[in-house]
Order: structure tokens, then C-alpha cells, then sequence
């Protein structure tokens, strides 16, 4: 689904990810795990198409398309999405109302028509039960005001409508309490299936403890260290990076 | 989508859509403001003598005024030629009154068709959109040309004409309230358009009477060379309610043109007046050539005990806006409220504000105030929070929010408050924001484009103004924002 070809990354004439490969396979749940400044928020958001990041080599393919020639919307639209770590407020636009212009550029880009507004709402609220949230929460203004936790879930939220083919998840897991670390857990069940693929960038077992990746990938300074399965995890537990870097 | 669809859509958007002009046979009065083109103008309209000494002794001031405009404003612009002006434009076809709507020059009809004004009733009554009936005054150039729905309202005692009309038939309304709430030499365009207005609406609302539909006037300014300077007056007896609508566009034509308008309300006790605005008037091009001076003074006085007056505005077009909509809070337990949307892209200036004048005891007002600029835009928020002393315990809370879109852009915040007891409770926040590309990136991974993120964070800047208006305005506000900004972004 997702394959990274000899990746070099720099900010400011600084190296941030450095000759990087790796490859995510549809139905895969892959971990990347790593210490502060290793370089694992700026490879999300250099597959999301954030700008201010200098390319110097090597190419990212999603569905065997390099993406580096796609806006983030196109990428977006083409299935990629970004759980942020520190999503945004916008004020004035019910959460509700900007998951559906979302949705509707989404299809739009692809040739499909907009969402009938009450099925979408219908989908709404049956996925804020599931996930226990307030309905309240679909009319509150974009992230505004809303709790850590909450924006997180908010997240999670619109993954699940959008139904995305790749999800990064950045940090999700930072600073959440462990019911709404359950909470997401959930929703990342519900999204999992053999067509979708998960890329989760943490520091902590914790969500791993739930999610039990497929792969986990250890990262220093802009490459990884260290590739196994989920005993990885285990181990990095016990022993720390300081093993590994 | 085809490229040839995308140029279509590209060419639809990135154009002022009402910048067309209508070929119809005009009237003029000769160029250049004198005693006899004062003389003209009134005569062109039958007037009574009373009213041409009324102008007379306005051009008379205005004279006195030595050509002097006002200069405090944040604006930059060229002097305007007062000579070369028309102060009076009339389609010829107008000569002999329509005596009905089929009268009036298809010419005419079309050039509203286009705007999207249905003139005629049964067009406007088939309206898939329209849930509840809307009158319209329309008014071009200088006459108006058509008032629909007048026989439904007259039924109820509630009068919508247009100014000439109203000087015919209900003199004594007119001669008492003409000039009340803004005098003649208030300042220099008041004074001007005192001398030389054409025409305008005029509403009256009997006792206790809630006007079962939204008023609205529609006005264009077609010919070249002349200016508008329309004249309204609204008057709400006792106990009555009434909401009345404003909307402007012009042709595009690089040489710039004035628009001087006065506006007067006159709330009675227990009555309300609603008034809202969307003006669109031609901005001008991306680098400043041509479009409308804006220079209007709105004014409302809340005369009565428990009366309220609401402006809301929603100023997108114009090379330059000064305008100050403002309440005087005459009556005890009064209200007046000022919620702005203004909008500055390319070369566009804005110097706008409120002024709420409390007189009257628990006398309250609210002014939201929301500044949009982008590209080389300039914005000025200006307002002035007056409490007299007798007005005790008289409250003013004043929220006034600036975004700025891009880096050459500005947004100025000069607020005046001026509080003369100890009773009272006035507050001002204001904030200043820029769409920040946090914001945009978040967006655009939601799939948005950063054209349709930057419309949506503005809206959401706007909502609480826009959800104010009326519903179908609203819906039209929204989309002139969006259209207005094309451009600001990438």
C-alpha cells in the first residue's frame, strides 16, 4: 500500500530522516517507535504533504503513485489520512458541518456525489454511541475548547467516517487517560480489516498493549534501528532505547 | 470535469459577477452641481416647494463648505471632481410612469432578472427557494423603479414606496421625519446628499403592526459617471416591528464612482427595526483601478421607551467604504446593536464602525465587529461607545475580531469610549487573528482545498454575524465571501 524508497528528509539544511525504507502492506498494522526528535512526526507529515520540508531523495509511493507531485487534499482524497497530534481549532464550524464539507471534497475529487445530509447524520450519530460520545460533540465548534482527550477522540472520529485506506496515527496516545485510551482502541478495531492499513507513531507500549501490531520498527535519527514483531515492544519495555541507539 | 467546465467555473468566479451593464435609454441632468441642477432634480420629481427649499438650503451649507471632504478617516483616495458628476440618471423609459410592472421597460426587468431580484410578484411567489415573501423597492441609478407586494401591505396600513412617492402621498411623514436623526449638515455627504438626493425607500409601520414580510431594496448603479445618492427613511410607530433589507451592486467601469447615501430610522416606543445590508458594490480591479466610494451615513434613533434598533451589515464590495451605522438611545430601556462583516482583498479599503449613543436610562448595546483583509486590503474598525450622563446604568459590550489573511494586509482597531456616569457598564474586547498554516494543513489532510479552508475558517470567523440575517441573505453573504476572497490565498 504504502512503500518508502531510500527517503531523505532535511529542514533548514538539517538531516531529519536519512536514506529511510520501508514498506506498509495492505491489512498491515505497522508501529514506529522511537525517542524525542528522532524524526518520526516529520515522516507523518512528509506523507501527508505538509509543506516546509526540502526532499533530497527518494520517492513515496501509495498505491504505486509517487505522491510527492499531490497536494495534501489530493492525498487525502486518494486515502490518506492524518490522526494529528496537536489537532487545530477552528472556531465557528460545527464539527459536524467541516467532517462533511470533508467528506463531500473528498468524493467530490473522486466523481462521486455529496452525502445526503440525514444518512450522514444518521452515521454521525451512530458512531459517536459506539464511540461514547456526547452528541453534543457533533455541533461544538472544530476542536474548540475541547479537552486533550477529547480532540484526540475527535481524531478518531473522522477516521472513522472517512474511512481512509492508510491512517497514521501521530502521538494519539499522548497525555489521554486510560478510558479514553479505550476508547480509541476501540475505534481503531473497528476500522482494522484486511483492505486498510495502520501506521501508529508512538513512545509508549501502552496502545500497543491493545492494538498489537504487525511490525514494529524502531527509529533513531532518521532511520530505523531495528525491526520484529510485537515482542519488540516487549523488549524495548525492559531494556529501553538506550539498547538500540 | 473538462477543462473547458473549469475555465467556465474559473472565469465565473474570478469575475465581479454583476459587473454588467444594461443598455436602456437614460435621462441625465447636466454635469456638475449647481442651484439649477438642484432646481432640476426637484422639478424632474414634482416636488412641493417646501422640499426644494429644503435642498436649496443644504446645497447652500454644503457650499459653504468649501469641497472640504473628511480626512480622518484610514483612507487613501483620489479627490473627487464634484463638477464632473451626474447628479440625477433616470431610464428614459421612467418619463411616464408604469402604472404596473408590465410597464416597465423589459430592459430593465432583465437587468434585475439578472441580479437575481425577482421584480415580479408571481415569479417571485413560484420561488422554490423562497419560504416567505420578501417586498422589493428597486432602485436604479437614481429612481425607483418598482415596489412589489405594495396592495398585501397597504391592507395592513403599512406603507413601502418609494421616497417621491412618499413626498406626494404622505407629506406630513416625510416633513416631520426627513432630517430628524441625521441632519443636514451632520457631516459633508449628509449634506450633499440633502442637496441633491433622488430617490430611495420610505416605510412607515402603523401601531402595533409586525410586518408580515421582510422589506428590501435593491440598488444599481448602471450609468457611467453618476453618482447614487439615495435617500431612506423607515419609520416604526408604537409597538410595531419591522425588517428591512439593503442590497448593492454596480457595473464595472474603471473611472470610480460615488455612492453617498442617507439612511434614517425612527423607532417609536416598544418598536423594533431590523436593517441589514449586503453591499456588493463594484471593489474595483486587482490593482485599485475604479470601483464605488462608499460614503454613507446610517443613523438610527431609538426614540421610545423600549425600543430597539439592529444593523447588520455585510460589506464585501466598494474601492472604498466609510460608514458608520449608528444608534442614538434616546428612549429609556432602549437597545441598539451593530454586527459587521467587512471585508478588504486586493486594493480595497474599509474605515467602518458604529456609533451607540446612550441618552436614555438602562439604555443597552452590543457591537460585534468582524474585519476581514486580505491581499493589500486595508481595514479599519472605528467606533465610538457614548454615555451621556443621564444615562444611568446603561450597558455597552463591544467585541471587535480582526483576520488577516496574507502578509500585506492591515487591520486597525480605533475604538472611542467616552462614559459620563458612574453607573454604567461598558466593555470592548478585541482580538486580531491570522489564518495560520496549522490551520490550512489540517484542513487540506481533511481533503479541503486551501481555497474552500480559507472560505470556511472566514465563515466560521463571521457566524456570529451572519446568523442574523435573514436566511436567504445569509446564504447570499456567505457566498460573496467566498467569492470576494477568490484570489487571497496560494
Amino acid at each position: 500500500m504504502l512503500e518508502i524508497k531510500n527517503l531523505s528528509v532535511s529542514v533548514q539544511n538539517k538531516t531529519i530522516i536519512n536514506n529511510l525504507n520501508l514498506k506498509i502492506e495492505k491489512g498491515k498494522k505497522v508501529a514506529i517507535m522511537g525517542p524525542n526528535g528522532s524524526g518520526k512526526s516529520t515522516l507523518s507529515n512528509v506523507i501527508a504533504g505538509k509543506q516546509g520540508y526540502e526532499i533530497n531523495e527518494g520517492q513515496i509511493l501509495f498505491d504505486d503513485v509517487n505522491i510527492f507531485d499531490l497536494d495534501p487534499e489530493e492525498r487525502a482524497a486518494k486515502g490518506i489520512f492524518l490522526a494529528f497530534q496537536y489537532p487545530v481549532e477552528i472556531p465557528g464550524i460545527a464539527n459536524a458541518s467541516f467532517l462533511r464539507t470533508a467528506l463531500n471534497s473528498v468524493r467530490k475529487y473522486n466523481g462521486e456525489k455529496d452525502l445526503n445530509t440525514r444518512e450522514f447524520l444518521d452515521e454521525c450519530k451512530d458512531l459517536s454511541k459506539k464511540l461514547k460520545l456526547d452528541t453534543s460533540f457533533l455541533s461544538r465548534d472544530l476542536n474548540t475548547g475541547f479537552s486533550g482527550g477529547e480532540k484526540k477522540k475527535n481524531e478518531i472520529f473522522h477516521m472513522l467516517m472517512m474511512k481512509p485506506k492508510l491512517c497514521i496515527l501521530d502521538e494519539i496516545d499522548s497525555g489521554l487517560d486510560i478510558d479514553a485510551l479505550k476508547v480509541i482502541s476501540n475505534g481503531l478495531f473497528q476500522y482494522s480489516n484486511e483492505n486498510n492499513s495502520l501506521l501508529i507513531i508512538t513512545h509508549y507500549q501502552r496502545l500497543l498493549d491493545y492494538i498489537k501490531p504487525d511490525e514494529v520498527h524502531i527509529f533513531n535519527e532518521g532511520n530505523i534501528v531495528k525491526s520484529g514483531d510485537y515482542s519488540l515492544v516487549e523488549t524495548l519495555e525492559e531494556k529501553g532505547y538506550q539498547e538500540f541507539i | 470535469m473538462t477543462t473547458k467546465e473549469t475555465a467556465k467555473i474559473v472565469e465565473e468566479v474570478a469575475d465581479y459577477k454583476y459587473g454588467f451593464t444594461t443598455d436602456i435609454e437614460q435621462e441625465f441632468a447636466p454635469k456638475g452641481l449647481n442651484v439649477d441642477v438642484v432646481k432640476f432634480i426637484s422639478k424632474k420629481k414634482n416636488e412641493p416647494q417646501w422640499l426644494l427649499d429644503w435642498r436649496l438650503n443644504a446645497f447652500d451649507m454644503w457650499k459653504k463648505r468649501g469641497h472640504e471632504m473628511p480626512n480622518w478617516a484610514n483612507l487613501k483616495y483620489d479627490n473627487i471632481d464634484f463638477q464632473n458628476i451626474h447628479y440625477f440618471a433616470a431610464p428614459k423609459s421612467d418619463e411616464e410612469k408604469p402604472k404596473s410592472l408590465d410597464d416597465i421597460d423589459p430592459e430593465l426587468l432583465r437587468a434585475y432578472n439578472k441580479l437575481g431580484i425577482p421584480l415580479k410578484e408571481q415569479e417571485f411567489l413560484a420561488g422554490i427557494k423562497n419560504s416567505h415573501k420578501v417586498a422589493v423597492d428597486a432602485v436604479f441609478d437614481s429612481v425607483s423603479v418598482a415596489t412589489t407586494f405594495k396592495d398585501e401591505l397597504s391592507k395592513q396600513g403599512i406603507i413601502f414606496c418609494s421616497f417621491s412617492e412618499a413626498v406626494e402621498n404622505h407629506p406630513e411623514l416625510v416633513k416631520k421625519y426627513l432630517g430628524s436623526v441625521v441632519p443636514t449638515n451632520d457631516n459633508f455627504f449628509s449634506n450633499l446628499n440633502s442637496a441633491v438626493f433622488s430617490d430611495g425607500s420610505f416605510v412607515y409601520i402603523p401601531p402595533n403592526v409586525k410586518c408580515p414580510m421582510e422589506l428590501s431594496t435593491y440598488f444599481r448603479i448602471n450609468a457611467a459617471n453618476t453618482g447614487q445618492f439615495e435617500r431612506t427613511l423607515i419609520i416604526a410607530d408604537k409597538g410595531s416591528y419591522v425588517s428591512y433589507l439593503e442590497g448593492c451592486t454596480a457595473p464595472m467601469r474603471d473611472e470610480n464612482q460615488l455612492h453617498a447615501a442617507v439612511v434614517e430610522l425612527v423607532a417609536l416606543e416598544d418598536a423594533e427595526i431590523k436593517y441589514s445590508t449586503v453591499q456588493n458594490w463594484y471593489p474595483g480591479d486587482k490593482n485599485g483601478n475604479g470601483g464605488i466610494y462608499n460614503f454613507v451615513t446610517k443613523r438610527g434613533t431609538c426614540l421610545g421607551d423600549n425600543s430597539k434598533i439592529s444593523w447588520t451589515q455585510v460589506e464585501t464590495g466598494s474601492a472604498v467604504t466609510w460608514k458608520y451605522p449608528s444608534v442614538i438611545l434616546k428612549g429609556n430601556n432602549s437597545k441598539g446593536e451593530f454586527y459587521s462583516v467587512a471585508l478588504s482583498n486586493n486594493m480595497q479599503q474599509a474605515d467602518t464602525g458604529t456609533k451607540m449613543i446612550h441618552l436614555g436610562k438602562n439604555t443597552s448595546s452590543r457591537i460585534v465587529s468582524k474585519g476581514i483583509s486580505a491581499s493589500k486590503g486595508q481595514q479599519t474598525y472605528r467606533g465610538l461607545v457614548s454615555v451621556f450622563p443621564n444615562a444611568i446604568n446603561a450597558k455597552n459590550f463591544t467585541q471587535c475580531d480582526s483576520l488577516l489573511i496574507g502578509n500585506d494586509c492591515g487591520a486597525h482597531t480605533v475604538p472611542y469610549i467616552n462614559v459620563r456616569n458612574e453607573l454604567s457598564d461598558v466593555a470592548h474586547e478585541a482580538t486580531t487573528s491570522k489564518i495560520s498554516e496549522e490551520q490550512l494543513y489540517y484542513c487540506r489532510q481533511r481533503g479541503i482545498s486551501e481555497e474552500d479552508a480559507t472560505a470556511l475558517i472566514v465563515n466560521g470567523f463571521c457566524r456570529e454575524v451572519l446568523k442574523n440575517l435573514p436566511m436567504e441573505f445569509a446564504v447570499e453573504a456567505k457566498k460573496l465571501l467566498e467569492l470576494s476572497l477568490e484570489g487571497a490565498v496560494g
